[in-house]
């Protein structure tokens, strides 16, 4: 952790490079204009859900880790803040068998029956 | 904890149990300030993560066709509907500040307070003009006929999850507006230089809150890039 920003401030150059934020800048900007064409060219069906998940979990990932300073944050943190994203995955799971068991109802009742 | 005492510390997985499991304050090194805001984001992403959830519930099991998101927020330009427009145009200007931000963070960092201010103050465009762009979408979208009980395109769900996730976005976007001109404020007038306390604490005033401030900032880009992907794109 030698570079480790907010207890070294003594020093007066303590911060990491600033080429390290551009870059990171300038990645967001080719993803998003990426996830954009997602759109444009109208890509359908399982390629634009896969394309536009990989775009947001790359985006995701590096706000997180160089924006937000993850990757240099110390590990005990890094982990309380991320395993909790386990409970929602498993929540998004529970509501998706949810939702197919509720339009499968509605289906029967309200389409068939009619 | 100073720093060379921090390096001695175990590394990796084994630094967990020996930060969280000693009886001392926890995450060495990261100030208090800092810890409590990652707790509050973390609360604030299953808020977000709940109105995802809701809305990919919702969307799934109704029997009425979903509204296609591309037609709906196009955009007339030069009489040609250009899909997503202003969506994308939204999200490159949400970036932006975001980089803005992270600048600001590392000129604060360096004590260089001219250059800390300027990208504060820059943000702050950017969140109020993402803020503007929000409010023309949404009159747009009323003018439409768009409710949160029905609207001409489809499935009347559309307009409650619509108005319910980006509003709580904006709100987000709205408040870290106010605090970015706040925080721009008092970077210009020293107060982090000379370690002023401030009226929200009585802490004394450290260019860490900066870094604290952009976490926040960084937070509602980042929840930016989920609504964008899920609600606009899938």
């Amino acid at each position: 952790m030698s570079d480790n920003i907010d207890t070294n401030k003594e020093k007066k150059t303590s911060t990491h490079k600033i080429g390290i934020y551009l870059w990171i800048w300038g990645l967001l900007f080719v993803l998003s204009f990426f996830s954009y064409m997602v759109d444009w060219y109208q890509f359908q069906g399982l390629l634009r859900w896969t394309l536009i998940l990989i775009f947001m979990f790359l985006k995701a990932g590096l706000i997180m880790a160089f924006f937000m300073h993850l990757f240099w944050e110390r590990y005990a943190l890094v982990n309380v803040l991320l395993w909790p994203m386990t409970a929602i995955a498993c929540f998004v799971g529970l509501m998706v068998a949810e939702g197919k068991y509720t339009v499968f109802t509605r289906f029967i009742y309200f389409v068939l029956g009619e | 904890m100073d720093q060379s005492s921090i390096e001695k510390l175990p590394k990796g997985w084994k630094s967990i149990p020996n930060d969280l499991g000693s009886d001392q304050t926890a995450f060495k090194g990261v100030q208090w300030g800092k810890a409590m805001m990652w707790i509050f984001l973390l609360s604030d992403t299953f808020i977000f993560s709940c109105f995802l959830i809701s809305y990919m519930k919702g969307r799934a099991s109704t029997v009425v066709e979903w509204p296609n998101p591309s037609e709906v927020f196009a955009l007339d330009f030069m009489g040609v509907p250009v899909p997503l427009l202003l969506i994308a145009i939204m999200t490159f200007v949400l970036i932006t500040s975001s980089g803005t931000m992270a600048l600001a963070v590392k000129y604060g960092y360096e004590k260089n307070k001219k250059m800390c201010g300027w990208f504060i103050l820059l943000t702050a465009i950017g969140g109020l003009t993402f803020v503007g762009m929000q409010a023309f979408e949404w009159s747009k979208l009323i003018h439409e006929g768009v409710r949160p009980w029905e609207n001409p395109f489809g499935a009347p769900q559309f307009g409650s999850f619509f108005f319910m996730i980006t509003g709580f976005h904006g709100t987000h976007v709205s408040i870290g507006v106010i605090f970015l001109f706040i925080f721009a404020r008092k970077v210009f007038k020293g107060d982090f230089d000379t370690g002023k306390r401030g009226y929200f604490t009585t802490m004394k005033s450290d260019y860490v809150a900066i870094e604290i401030l952009g976490l926040y900032w960084h937070f509602v880009d980042l929840v930016w890039v989920f609504i964008f992907a899920f609600f606009y794109l899938w």
